[in-house]
Formats: C-alpha cells, sequence, structure tokens
C-alpha cells in the first residue's frame, strides 16, 4: 500500500460539472392562520457537493425564510421524521441527495396526516393511535420475569426474522403513497399491518390468530387492503409489505373462516 | 392560564425518560412524558452498535461479570466516575437487557458452534457452545475487556426505543408531543414541574408535578459539527442551570469520534479502521503513521481525534465549501468485505454523499459526539440542591461516564438509569418529601415570566438575528473548545460565548407569529444553548490538567493531586454572563479501584496523596479475604448494593454462575 495514493476523480472534493441553481417549489399552509391559503412558493439555491434536501432545506431556513417548518431529528435515516413527498413521491427527506433530482424540485406534507405547517405533519398522532388501537406490544405470556435468571433462549433465525420486521420506522410513507389510506380514514396502513405480522411472529406474545383478526380483520384492517401496493415502493426501510400483507390476509381469512 | 397536575413529570421522550414513566406507573403513579417530536423518533434510536451488559453467553465473553465490566468503565471515565454509581449501573445492565428481551426486543442470538470472525485483521474461528444457543449474544467493542456488547443487527438503539415506547403506550402513558419545558418551576429549594410552549400553537401551559425528571439528552448540537441529532441541544440541562440552584457536572467533558462523514457529521463506525481502513489528507498522504507510528490508525478514539485536527490545523485538510476535512480510504478492503461487512458504511456513504466507498473516498472529519457531563445528580438521581428535581440519561451526571464513555455504555445507561431513577421517583412521591404545597401565586408568576420573555422576542424590536448567533456560538465552540484546548484558544471562546449572550438578549425576529413558528425556536434556545457552552467552556478553562476526553495541549498531563474532583457550574442570576464553579473531590478512600494507568493512553499522571495507602489498604484486605468469592470480597470494599432499588438487587446468573 502506497502511503501516497491519487485522490479519486468521482471524490466530493472535484465535482466536475458546474454548480446547478436549484429552484425548490415548496407548498406553504398554516392552518391555524385564517388568511393563510395553501400556495406554492419557490425558493432557489446553489447546488453544493453532497447537498442532501436537509442541507437545502436548513439553508432556506438560514438564509431565505426562517419561517419555514419542516421536521428533522437524526438526519441520518433512522429515525422516519422527515417524510415528505419529493416530486410526487413520499420519500425521506435528510437522505435524498439533490444530485439525484432535476433543478426543478417540488415539495409537498405527506398527505393522510394532519398538517401542522408547511412541510410539517402530525405522524406522532397517527402512529399513536394506531398503536393503540392494534396493541403493537408484547402480550406477555409471563408478565414478571425475574431478571436475575439467564433469559428464555429464541432460536437465532427467528430473531433475525422478527427484526427484519421491527425495522419499521413509522415514517408514514407508507400511508401517504396507499390509495386505501385515502378513501378509508381509519384504515390501519400497511404500517400497522405490517406490526401485527410482526407480533404474530414472536413467540413472546401470546395472541391468538383469532385475537389478531379482531384487531385487523375488517375493511379498515388487512381486508381493506387493495393491493396497489405503493407502500411496498416507497418503504425507505425496504421492509416486505407486499408478502406480508398477502400472509397476513390468508391467515386472517383462515381465522375468520374458524 | 391553563394548569396540568400529575404525578411525575418527565421532560424528555427517549429510552431514559420512557423507562422512567413507566416505572412509576408500574409503581402505581401517574406520569406525563413531554417530548419535542414523537418519542420514536428520539436520539436514543442512533445507538446502532449495542449496549454493554456482562450476560457472558458468547466464547468471548466467557469469564465475563460485574467486575470487569466495572473496571473497564472505571478506567474508561479516567476515574472520573462515582464507583458506587458504577457498580449499581453494572449490576443492573443485565437485568435491564433480560427484561427487554422480556419485551420483545429482538436481540440477535448466539449461534452454537463454529464461525469465522475477524480479530485484529486477521481470520479466526470460534466455537460457540451448546449451552449458549439462542441466548443473548454479544460482540466486541473498543476499550473492552470481553464481548460485552449485546445488539440487535445494526439497529440496537432503534429495537430498544420501539420496544420501551410501545411499552409505554401498554402502560397507558401520555406522550404530550411537540411540547417544551421552557423553564422550571420552583421556589430556590423545590422544583414544583415545568413552564410548558406547545410548540403547534404556541400556548404555554404549567405542568405541576410532585416530582420533574430531566431526560433530554445531550448538547452536542452547541457545536458546529456533532454526531447528535438536531434536537440534542441540552436544553434539559440549561432548565436546571437556569434554577440558579441546581448544578451542572463535568460539562468541560466532551467525547468526539474521529469518522464522521462530512460535512452531515453522520458516525461511520470504528471497524472501518480496524478491518483495515486508511486516513489521508488533501494530497492523498497516509498522515498517521507519520504520528503514531505504532498504532497508525488504530490508536485510541481520543488519540486519533487529536491528530486529526491537528494534520488539519497545519494546512493539510481538503478544502470543500463547508470546510474542511480528510478522507477515510477503505477501497482497499474490496468490494466483498464492504458489502458484507459494512454494510451500514456503504449505506450512509451512497445516501448521505454519493459516493461508492468500494472506489471512492469518504469525507470525514472529527465530530462531537457524546456529552458526558449533565444535571448534578444524587446516586438517586435526584439533584441534590433542587428538591423534587432528577435526571436520567445523557442529560445527567450521575455519575458514571467521569470524562470519558465507553462505546455501548450510552444506551444501556439509558435504560438502567429509567429503571433506578424511576423506583427512586416512586419513592420519593410515596415519602412526605414528596408532599406537594404549592403557592398558586408561584405558578401564575413562573407562566408570565416566560410569556413575557416571548413577547420581547416577538415583539421586542430586537436586531440580533438567532440563527447567526447560533452558528457563532457553535464555530466558536467547535473551533476552540474541541479536542484540542488550549488556555489562549478557551479564554478567547469564553470572550467570544460572553459577547454572544449579551447579544442573544437582544434577539429580533423576521417572523412574529407565536404557533409553529421555528425563528421564534431559535431564539429561545439559543439564549438557554449559550449558557450551557459558556458551562463547557469556562469549565475547560479552568481544568488546567488532561483526563480523559478533556486535553490540554498547555497542560497534558490528568493530575489528581489538584484535579481528581468533579467541575459543579451553576448560574447565579440571570444577568450573568458566566457560571459559577465549584468543585466536589472525590474521595480515593472510598474507591474499589484506586486511580492508577488506564492500560492505553498517557501512562505519565501526577497521583492523589492518597492513593498509595488505599492501594495498600486494598492488597491487604484482598489478602485477608484470599479465597472469599468476589462478591464477599467485592462488598467488603466498597459496599454498593444497599443502594439499588429493592426491585433491582440481586446476583445476575450466567451459564457459569449458575444460580440455585
Amino acid at each position: 500500500m502506497s502511503d501516497t495514493a491519487q485522490v479519486p476523480a468521482t471524490a466530493p472534493a472535484a465535482p466536475a460539472a458546474p454548480l446547478r441553481k436549484l429552484r425548490f417549489h415548496v407548498l406553504r399552509h398554516d392552518p391555524r392562520d385564517p388568511q393563510s391559503l395553501p400556495h406554492t412558493e419557490v425558493f432557489e439555491l446553489e447546488e453544493a457537493a453532497g447537498m442532501t434536501l436537509f442541507i437545502a432545506l436548513n439553508e432556506i431556513r438560514e438564509s431565505l425564510d426562517a419561517s419555514l417548518a419542516f421536521d428533522f431529528v437524526c438526519r441520518a435515516g433512522i429515525c422516519g421524521s422527515c417524510g415528505m413527498v419529493v416530486n410526487g413521491r413520499p420519500g425521506l427527506a435528510c437522505r435524498t441527495l439533490t444530485k439525484d433530482l432535476p433543478v426543478d424540485i417540488t415539495l409537498a406534507p405527506l398527505p393522510a396526516f394532519e398538517l401542522i405547517a408547511d412541510l410539517s405533519v402530525n405522524t406522532g398522532k397517527w402512529m399513536r393511535g394506531m398503536s393503540e388501537r392494534l396493541e403493537t406490544w408484547v402480550h406477555a405470556v409471563e408478565q414478571d420475569p425475574d431478571l436475575r435468571r439467564i433469559e428464555a433462549p429464541m432460536d437465532p433465525e427467528l430473531a433475525e426474522r422478527i427484526y427484519e420486521l421491527d425495522r419499521c420506522v413509522e415514517c408514514g410513507c407508507c400511508v401517504a403513497a396507499c390509495g386505501t389510506a385515502r378513501m378509508r380514514e381509519d384504515f390501519v396502513g400497511a404500517v400497522g399491518l405490517n406490526k401485527i405480522a410482526r407480533f404474530a411472529l414472536d413467540p413472546r406474545d401470546n395472541r391468538t390468530d383469532a385475537e389478531f383478526y379482531e384487531l385487523v380483520g375488517t375493511d379498515d384492517g388487512v381486508f381493506g387492503c387493495m393491493t396497489l401496493l405503493g407502500c411496498h415502493d416507497v418503504c425507505p426501510k425496504n421492509l416486505p409489505l407486499q408478502t406480508q400483507i398477502a400472509f397476513l390476509r390468508r391467515r386472517m381469512a383462515r381465522a375468520g373462516m374458524e | 392560564m391553563k394548569v396540568i397536575y400529575t404525578d411525575v413529570l418527565v421532560i424528555g421522550g427517549g429510552l431514559a425518560g420512557l423507562r422512567i414513566a413507566i416505572g412509576a406507573r408500574r409503581r402505581g403513579h401517574d406520569a406525563i412524558v413531554l417530548s419535542l417530536v414523537p418519542p420514536k423518533r428520539s436520539h436514543s434510536a442512533a445507538a446502532q452498535g449495542g449496549m454493554q451488559a456482562s450476560l457472558g453467553n458468547v466464547i468471548k465473553g466467557q469469564g465475563d461479570n460485574e467486575d470487569v465490566h466495572f473496571e473497564d468503565t472505571v478506567k474508561g471515565s479516567d476515574w472520573g466516575a462515582d464507583q458506587q454509581v458504577v457498580r449499581m449501573f453494572v449490576n443492573t445492565a443485565p437485568k435491564a437487557v433480560r427484561e427487554l428481551a422480556a419485551w420483545g426486543v429482538p436481540w440477535s442470538r448466539v449461534r452454537q458452534g463454529d464461525r469465522e470472525v475477524i480479530i485484529n485483521s486477521q481470520k479466526v474461528t470460534i466455537t460457540e457452545r451448546g449451552e449458549a444457543h439462542g441466548l443473548v449474544a454479544q460482540r466486541d467493542f473498543g476499550g473492552t475487556k470481553k464481548w460485552r456488547t449485546c445488539y440487535v443487527s445494526d439497529g440496537t438503539g432503534h429495537a430498544m426505543l420501539f420496544a420501551v415506547g410501545d411499552q409505554a403506550i401498554a402502560a397507558g402513558v401520555p406522550v404530550h408531543e411537540r411540547k417544551e419545558a421552557i423553564a422550571l418551576i420552583h421556589d430556590g429549594a423545590r422544583c414544583y414541574g415545568a413552564v410548558v410552549r406547545d410548540l403547534i400553537t404556541g400556548e404555554l401551559t404549567a405542568y405541576v408535578a410532585k416530582a420533574t425528571a430531566i431526560a433530554t439528552g445531550g448538547a452536542g448540537r452547541v457545536y458546529r459539527v456533532t454526531t447528535n441529532a438536531v434536537i440534542c441541544e441540552g436544553i434539559g440541562a440549561a432548565l436546571a442551570l437556569e434554577t440558579g440552584v441546581a448544578a451542572l457536572g463535568n460539562m468541560e467533558a466532551v467525547q468526539f469520534h474521529p469518522t464522521g462523514i462530512f460535512p452531515a457529521g453522520i458516525l461511520v463506525t470504528e471497524g472501518c479502521r480496524g478491518d483495515g481502513g486508511l486516513l489521508r489528507d488533501a494530497n492523498g498522504h497516509r498522515f498517521m503513521p507519520d504520528y503514531e507510528p505504532e498504532k497508525k490508525e488504530l490508536a485510541s478514539r481520543d488519540v486519533v481525534s487529536r491528530r486529526m485536527e491537528e494534520h488539519i490545523r497545519k494546512g493539510h485538510g481538503a478544502k470543500s465549501r463547508f470546510g474542511e476535512h480528510l478522507w477515510l480510504d477503505i477501497t482497499q478492503l474490496g468490494r466483498h468485505h464492504i458489502e458484507h461487512n459494512l454494510r451500514e458504511v456503504k449505506e450512509i456513504c451512497q445516501y448521505f454523499l454519493g459516493v461508492d466507498p468500494v472506489k471512492d473516498w469518504i469525507a470525514v472529519r472529527p465530530a462531537q459526539h457524546y456529552t458526558m457531563g449533565g444535571v448534578r445528580t444524587k446516586y438517586t438521581g435526584e439533584s441534590p440542591t433542587l428538591r423534587g428535581l432528577f435526571a436520567a440519561g445523557e442529560a445527567a451526571c450521575w455519575d458514571m461516564h467521569g470524562f470519558n464513555r465507553l462505546g455501548g455504555n450510552s444506551v444501556a445507561e439509558t435504560v438502567v438509569a429509567g429503571m433506578i431513577v424511576g423506583e427512586f421517583i416512586a419513592d420519593f412521591i410515596e415519602s412526605p418529601k414528596g408532599d406537594l404545597d404549592i403557592p398558586t401565586a408561584l405558578v401564575r408568576e413562573a407562566v408570565a415570566a416566560e410569556r413575557a420573555k416571548l413577547d420581547a422576542l416577538l415583539q421586542g424590536g430586537g436586531t440580533e438575528r438567532a440563527d447567526a448567533l447560533k452558528i457563532e456560538m457553535q464555530q466558536v465552540m467547535t473551533d476552540r473548545v474541541g479536542i484540542f484546548r488550549r488556555g489562549a484558544d478557551l479564554e478567547e471562546a469564553v470572550h467570544r460565548l460572553q459577547g454572544l449572550l449579551v447579544r442573544s438578549r437582544s434577539i429580533g425576529l423576521r417572523h412574529h407569529a407565536d404557533g409553529p413558528n421555528p425563528e421564534l425556536v431559535t431564539a429561545y434556545r439559543t439564549q438557554k444553548m449559550l449558557k450551557v457552552a459558556l458551562c463547557i467552556a469556562t469549565g475547560a478553562l479552568t481544568r488546567t490538567e488532561s483526563r480523559g476526553a478533556h486535553f490540554r495541549e498547555d497542560f497534558p498531563r490528568r493530575d489528581d493531586s489538584h484535579w481528581l474532583k468533579r467541575t459543579l457550574a451553576t448560574w447565579k442570576e440571570p444577568g450573568d454572563t458566566l457560571p459559577c464553579l465549584a468543585y466536589e473531590p472525590l474521595d480515593v478512600l472510598s474507591m474499589e479501584l484506586p486511580p492508577g494507568w488506564r492500560g492505553y493512553g498517557n501512562k505519565d499522571y501526577l497521583d492523589h496523596p492518597d492513593t498509595p495507602r488505599r492501594a495498600d489498604e486494598l492488597q491487604q484486605l484482598r489478602e485477608r479475604l484470599h479465597g472469599a468469592d468476589r462478591h464477599a470480597v467485592q462488598a467488603e470494599i466498597m459496599p454498593y448494593e444497599h443502594l439499588l432499588p429493592a426491585r433491582f438487587r440481586g446476583r445476575n446468573e450466567r451459564i457459569d454462575e449458575r444460580m440455585p
């Protein structure tokens, strides 16, 4: 290994193309202000190497309009706060690079959630309501285990399969992309169905299929899904929503007949 | 005026706060959690690596126990930690992992038989025991003697936070989201709750509670470059500080991580260097061997960070619009290794830098990572000076990390502190001390005072710009109160921060709405953050030694003879521009592990006069107890179990330490 190497040509320090002037078309509205009407406002910004929508929106706020409302927390693709509609597609803004977008970038808040202002929506309230309805926690066989004792073993593959579904960050993109959610206000969405699939898989949860049927065996649950699968296409965590919903529907149909 | 009454007001909806609320509920008390964001979005979710707990299930963890975890943690702290608190922590950590397992966390599990792992860049085959099959697995982490870090694939914090968040929902704990505590209600002796601002409507509400707990995480955002989430602004610490009574402990103890991606500050794991990644400068030169010929890129976290900054200072940083940085080069590891062993790094590079680390270099620079200091509390989590005020997790200084925290001990602390402090809060409100006898005038005046401050910002006609002051503060902190600290720089920093604080008192806004107004939020938070920043900078200036992550170029030695003590910062008057510093000595004669060499880093330190005496005492004691079991020896040296809540006492069972 040589002690000095050529800086790779693709490294961000040496961008090949001249910097673009980006135009952000942002949908703005404050529903609590009686004077406010939803409208689009355009902000122009010079693109920078490695610019994400997190960086761009903060630059707009710091230099162009201090009142622009949006949500970021981890800005690392972990927390799911920054779901928004980017050029017509729901996604996480923090890990969207401007270089992957055209010069004109349209930003709108996620539909289906209560609007707080501009790009900020109340996903937290929706998710809490869903969690309460579907009881998205382990209904433990053993309520108060002796914590001094060695833990109950679990098959390593099963733990991995549970984690695969546990990776959901409740960003709300699947609900925003869902046809049923537009028509049925109480539809639990792919996020809710995936959680039921996750707890149904977990041997630490003592609920039976009949009990899960009580939670999702309706048109607001698994039978409301029209299999358009926008959820599957937009999920930032690439959760296997298509197979989980199909699997859960079969299982619930069986539980319903019994 | 709206007033909400509850038993326990928890400020902060991360792992520590949620676990406190669950604990209080289980003891039959009402609890309300305030959270700036939906609680599952808290920064706890970002703890990807894992949680330390001495279960000793994997073969490389065999022989691990509380004693080994204790020693690693105290050495890591550079003897700044409270050793009794460390003992409480290491004894509860295995119980916390087991509780979380029962709550549904899909911990990665041990698979019996042979497997191939990389140790010191060498492929090695190890064999897991049959009796460990299916138990919670542990991985290797820096600064630990045994493999002790329990993990959930690459998303430990996320899985923990969702399990605990869902348990809070199951327990019926109300979380008041998008609500921000902006002042504590107190009379100088007892805390009665907080004045809370609704971030959507702007409305102020008084929350009156028997016990108030601060669990707001760290203060990383007082720095320009940090791995912390944007909500980690140290506001909880500022709330305590602004009482004038509660103290902040060891705020100058700030940890930096060598490889934050640049400019976003998002962390890429140490594993990159562990597996053979190299650090390069603007000219492509591999510079670490010039500074550290022996350990090169694999010197300890603080040493690598220091060398990187030194190299940038010498003018060798790569320049970009956002400032200077260095390169992490893992191209030599090859596609297969990167896509299989460093998948997370590949994704971060792809999403946040738009580069492929198989062929491109990664722009990195050391970034602020962790706040060891925080609201000073007793081992119960309660402030020794403001009754009814508690703190836990990164926001607190109870103090288990001293001057440097070990990887995997932070997310472990969140749940362990939540368990322990939750019980002590329940004890407090069940005792006469917890009785509430609050004059309504105190509540009214507290709300009116906050209303007046907000109105001054909204309508006061000030001319200073909040975001400009905030950026300048962050730049001062990153430039002068960072990894390398020097008296002259720190003096300059304190001076400039004082100037910024004075200017922050005449902030004016361009937008005057009281509802969802991000400019207003920046304004009042910046005023608070500047006070926290001043505690860090003055603490660092005054501490004329180097200890753990606090490194003074002009005082490079650890000096136990003068500085084996904890910094306590208070803010006496609202109009002051500096905190008041006091010092709390650590008692060597009661330590289980008297100060010595950490086993890595600088060997050159000045002893405390009591150290040799304590070492002798301990040697005699160990000789006298020769042959006794380890628990008995420990109990003789430094008893601690009586300090734990009854619920969490007791030994921890292991494969090699079976319980009857």
